[in-house]
C-alpha cells in the first residue's frame, strides 16, 4: 500500500513536471530584456543635493560606522557659512554589499541607493568612486528635505531659531527674579 | 547486405549515434530548461544548437592530465570502455527490417553483456583514480548495477518468453499483433528503471551524485577522458531507448512512414521520457536504492516471469 502510494506520488510529480512545459519561463534573457526595478532596489550608492542646489552630506560620519565592509571614507570639513561638508567622499564598491545601512544611517538623506546594479570595469580600481561621481543633481528620493532649514543649527544666514517649527532660544537671564 | 554495405552502414550508424549524442547534450539541457520555467542554452546559433560545437571545442582543447597519483593505464582504459562496450552494443539494434549491422540469434543476450562490460569502465576509472571520492562513487556503482544487472535481464524473459527468440528482428516481428508494452507492463517499468540504474543517470546517479561525491568516479577526469565518460553515459542512453523501442514498442512497426522514421520517432520520445525522469525524481538515498531494488523489483519481475510462464504455456497447450 505504501509503495503505491509512493508510486502515485512519483508519477503526480511527473505529470506536474511535463505540464509545465506550457508554463512561461521566469527567468528573464538580461542584457537584451532589462529586469524591472523596484523605485527602491538596493543598487549604486548617489549622494544627492538639497533643493537648494546645495550638497546634503554634513560628514557625520555615521554611514562609514554602519557600513558593514568598511567601504565608505571621508574627511569632514567646515565651510565659511559654517556648513559641515565632506572634504572627500569615498566609496569602494568592490566591496559595497548593497545592504542599505548607510542609507538608514543617513541623518540628512543625502546617502541614497538607486535601481542600477550594472557597473563592470576591467580595472578594479575603477570601481572606487570618488565625490565628484557620486553626486547628483537633484534631491533623489526625498524631493523637500533640506536639512539646515529644519535643524537648530546656525549658518550664515540663518541664525538660532529661525529654522522651520523653531522657537526663538529663551534668554534664559530674563527668567531671573 | 554485402559486406561492403554492411561496413558503411556501420560507420553510418556509429557517425549518427555519436552525433545524437552530441546534440543530445543540447537537447537535454534545453528540455529541462523549459520543465524546470527557464531557457537553457539559448544564445548560441538557432536555439542554441551552436552550444553542442562550443562545448566539444572547449573539452577537446582542455589538458589532458592524468594525476600523479592515479594508476595511468586503467585511468586510460577506463573512459574508453565505456565508449567501445556501448558502440558495440549498437551492432544488433534493428533499425528497420533489414536495417541492421549484424542479425545474430542472440541480440538481446549481446546488448547485456555490453552493458554489463560498461560497469567495468565506471569500477576501474573510479578505482585507477585513487581519490577518495572516485573511490565511495566506484564503490556505491559496484554495488548499484551488480544488483539491478539482476533483475534487468530477468525482466526481458518475459518479452522473449512471449515472443519465443533472442533475436531482436523477430521480436520486432512478433509484435504485428501487439506491442509488448501493454502485455509486459511490469516487465517494462522494471526494466525502465533498470536501465536507468544501468546507465547511472538521474535520479540513480549515485556513482556520480554532485551534490554529495564532487563527480563521483570521474572527479579525477578532465579533457578528452572526460568527454568520453559523457559520451558514453550519452550513448548507453540513447542505446536503452532504442532497446525500449524495439523490445517493448514494436520497434521499427508502424503504419504509413518508412520503418527507419517510426524507430526514430520512438526511440526520441523514449530519450524525452528519460529526461523527464531526470528532470522530475530526485536521487534515492543509498539504502533506499538497494531496498527498492532487492525488495521490490525482484519480487515483482519474478511475479512478472511466473504469470508470464503461465500464459505462455496456457496459450500454447490449448
Amino acid at each position: 500500500m505504501e509503495l503505491l502510494k509512493a508510486l502515485g506520488s512519483q508519477l503526480q510529480t511527473m505529470w506536474t513536471i511535463l505540464m509545465h512545459t506550457f508554463t512561461r519561463s521566469e527567468t528573464v534573457e538580461y542584457p537584451e530584456q532589462k529586469p524591472y526595478l523596484a523605485p527602491r532596489y538596493r543598487g549604486r550608492i548617489v549622494l544627492t543635493q538639497d533643493p537648494d542646489g546645495d550638497e546634503r552630506c554634513v560628514a557625520c560620519n555615521l554611514c562609514a560606522a554602519a557600513c558593514p565592509p568598511d567601504c565608505i571614507a571621508l574627511q569632514q570639513g567646515t565651510r565659511d557659512d559654517g556648513r559641515w561638508y565632506p572634504e572627500f567622499f569615498r566609496i569602494n564598491f568592490s566591496r559595497c554589499i548593497m545592504c542599505g545601512l548607510c542609507e538608514e544611517a543617513c541623518p540628512t538623506n543625502a546617502i541614497q541607493l538607486i535601481p542600477d546594479f550594472e557597473m563592470c570595469e576591467y580595472d578594479r580600481q575603477n570601481m572606487v568612486y570618488e565625490k565628484e561621481h557620486l553626486m547628483i543633481d537633484g534631491p533623489g528620493k526625498y524631493h523637500d528635505y533640506n536639512f539646515y532649514r529644519v535643524a537648530g543649527m546656525q549658518i550664515e544666514g540663518k541664525d538660532k531659531g529661525e529654522a522651520l517649527n523653531e522657537t526663538p532660544p529663551v534668554d534664559v537671564k530674563s527668567l531671573l527674579p | 547486405m554485402s559486406e561492403g554495405l554492411t561496413i558503411m552502414f556501420a560507420l553510418a550508424v556509429l557517425v549518427c549515434a555519436v552525433g545524437s549524442a552530441a546534440v543530445l547534450t543540447w537537447f537535454e539541457r534545453r528540455l529541462l530548461g523549459i520543465w524546470q520555467d527557464r531557457y537553457g542554452p539559448n544564445r548560441l546559433g538557432p536555439l542554441g544548437i551552436g552550444q553542442v560545437a562550443a562545448d566539444m571545442l572547449k573539452l577537446l582543447t582542455k589538458h589532458d592530465w592524468i594525476p600523479p597519483f592515479a594508476d595511468k593505464w586503467v585511468f586510460i582504459f577506463a573512459p574508453t570502455a565505456i565508449v567501445i562496450a556501448m558502440m558495440l552494443g549498437f551492432a544488433v539494434v534493428p533499425f528497420g527490417p533489414e536495417l541492421h549491422i549484424i542479425d545474430v540469434n542472440i541480440g538481446l543476450l549481446f546488448f547485456l553483456g555490453m552493458t554489463s562490460l560498461a560497469v567495468y569502465s565506471v569500477l576501474l576509472g573510479a578505482l585507477s583514480s585513487n581519490n577518495k571520492y572516485a573511490l565511495l562513487g566506484g564503490l556505491r556503482s559496484a554495488a548499484q548495477m551488480v544488483s539491478y544487472e539482476v533483475f534487468m535481464g530477468l525482466s526481458l524473459i518475459g518479452v522473449v518468453m512471449l515472443s519465443g527468440s533472442f533475436n531482436l528482428q523477430e521480436i520486432v516481428e512478433s509484435q504485428r499483433d501487439g506491442w509488448y508494452c501493454f502485455s509486459q507492463f511490469l516487465g517494462l517499468f522494471v526494466f525502465i528503471i533498470a536501465a536507468i540504474a544501468e546507465s547511472h543517470r538521474l535520479p540513480f546517479d549515485l556513482p556520480e551524485a554532485e551534490h554529495e561525491l564532487t563527480a563521483g568516479f570521474h572527479t579525477e577526469y578532465s579533457g578528452m577522458k572526460f568527454t568520453l565518460f559523457m559520451l558514453g553515459e550519452y550513448l548507453g542512453l540513447i542505446l536503452i531507448s532504442c532497446m525500449i523501442t524495439t523490445l517493448f514498442f514494436g520497434g521499427w512497426l508502424g503504419p504509413w512512414l518508412p520503418p527507419i522514421v517510426w524507430f526514430g520517432i520512438k526511440t526520441f520520445l523514449v530519450i524525452c521520457f528519460f529526461i523527464l525522469l531526470r528532470a522530475a525524481i530526485p536521487r534515492p538515498r543509498y539504502d533506499q536504492l538497494m531496498s527498492l531494488g532487492w525488495k521490490v523489483m525482484l519480487p515483482l519481475t519474478l511475479i512478472n516471469l511466473v504469470v508470464t510462464g503461465a500464459v505462455a504455456l496456457w496459450m500454447h497447450g490449448s
